[in-house]
C-alpha cells in the first residue's frame, strides 16, 4: 500500500514517519507538499507532528487553509484512511474533520516524556491488530495536547465508541496522574464517526524500533496494513 | 477603519494562564483581584468597506479564523 505523508513549514516528524512506513514496514511512502493539489494514488494519508506555521494563532489553525487540505477533505469524506499525530491530531480537530478542541497542557509545560495509552477500541482499521486493554508506551511531545469536548459531544463520543486511546498507567487504570496533559476522560486519541480519520497525540512514529527504547508504536501501521491487505486486495476465490 | 477584535475563552472553559496571572497577583498583594482570564487581541486595519458591512463581517471572520468557537468566545469594537 502507499502512504502520503503531508508536509507543512514547520512539520519535523515527516521524515520519521516516511521513514517507518518505508524502512520500517517496507511499504510505499511519498511527501506530499501542501501547496500542490496531489494526493499521489496514497492509501493513507499521514498529518505528521510538528509545528506547522510555527503554531501561530493556534496549533493547527493555519494549516487547514493549505491548498492540499480540500483534496484531503474530500478523500476523507469518501472513506479515505487519515491519520494525525500530535499536530496532525490538532489540525483534524481545527479541520473539523474530528470533534473537539485543544487547549495547554493542564501545568502549562511543553510535555516531551514516554507516556502510558491504553487501546480502548480495536474495532478501527488503526487498532485492528491490537488488544482492548493492551498498554502501549509511546512518546509524547506537545504544548496543547489538553483534549476539550463539550458534554454531550462528550456522550456521543462514548456512545459511538470513538474513543481510541487513553492516557492510563502501566497496568491500564486510569488516574489523575497518568492523564498528564489533563484531556477530559483522558483521552489520548479518537476517531471519527465513520472510523477513517483517527487522531492521537502521541507519537508511534517515535516507537517503531526497539533500538529507540519502544516498538509498541508498530501496532497503528501494522493495523493499517493488514486492513489494507484485507480490505483492498482482491481476495483469491 | 479600524477594528479590535477580542478573543478569550469561554466562561465554561478552564484558563489555566489566567489562574497563573491570578496567583502572582495575589502574591504580590493584591488581594482584591478576583479572577483573571487570559485573551488575544487582533488589531485589523479595513479599507474600501462600509462600517455597516464591517460589522456584519467581523463577526465571520472572527468564527472562521480568529476564534476556535468550540472554546473560545469574542467581540469587537470599531476604533474610528
Amino acid at each position: 500500500m502507499k502512504f502520503g505523508v503531508v508536509v507543512f513549514p514547520g512539520s519535523n516528524c515527516d521524515s520519521d514517519t516516511l521513514y517507518v512506513v518505508k524502512e520500517v514496514f517496507n511499504q510505499e511512502a511519498e511527501f506530499l507538499w501542501h501547496k500542490d493539489h496531489d494526493l499521489k494514488n496514497s492509501d493513507c494519508i499521514i498529518f505528521p507532528g510538528g509545528f506547522s506555521y510555527g503554531d501561530y494563532l493556534r496549533s493547527g489553525a493555519i494549516a487547514r487553509f493549505s491548498p492540499l487540505i480540500k483534496e484531503v477533505r474530500e478523500f476523507a469524506l469518501n472513506g479515505g484512511l487519515v491519520l494525525g499525530i500530535c499536530n496532525g491530531f490538532q489540525i483534524l480537530l481545527e479541520l473539523g474533520l474530528l470533534p473537539g478542541a485543544m487547549l495547554r497542557n493542564k501545568n502549562l509545560k511543553f510535555l516531551c516524556q514516554h507516556v502510558n495509552i491504553r487501546i480502548d477500541n480495536t474495532d478501527t482499521p488503526f487498532t485492528l491488530a491490537g488488544n482492548i486493554g493492551q498498554v502501549l508506551s509511546i512518546p509524547i511531545a506537545h504544548f496543547d495536547g489538553n483534549y476539550y469536548i463539550d458534554n454531550n459531544s462528550l456522550k456521543d463520543l462514548h456512545k459511538q465508541n470513538q474513543i481510541v486511546f487513553r492516557y492510563s498507567e502501566q497496568n491500564g487504570n486510569l488516574s489523575k496522574k497518568s492523564n498528564v496533559n489533563g484531556s477530559i476522560n483522558s483521552i489520548a486519541g479518537l476517531i471519527n464517526k465513520n472510523g477513517n480519520v483517527l487522531g492521537m497525540m502521541p507519537h508511534p512514529e517515535r516507537a517503531s524500533e526497539a533500538i529507540l527504547g519502544s516498538d509498541d508504536g508498530r501496532v497503528i501501521f501494522e493495523s493499517i496494513i493488514q486492513y489494507f491487505d484485507k480490505v483492498k486486495k482482491p481476495q483469491p476465490c | 477603519m479600524k477594528v479590535r477584535v477580542l478573543v478569550s475563552f469561554k466562561d465554561s472553559i478552564l484558563d489555566p494562564q489566567g489562574k497563573t496571572v491570578e496567583h502572582s497577583l495575589h502574591t504580590l498583594g493584591y488581594d482584591f483581584v478576583d479572577e483573571v482570564r487570559q485573551g488575544k487581541v487582533f488589531e485589523l486595519e479595513l479599507k474600501g468597506i462600509s462600517r455597516e458591512k464591517a460589522e456584519k463581517i467581523i463577526p465571520e471572520i472572527a468564527d472562521k479564523v480568529l476564534a476556535n468557537p468550540i472554546i473560545e468566545k469574542f467581540s469587537f469594537e470599531i476604533m474610528d
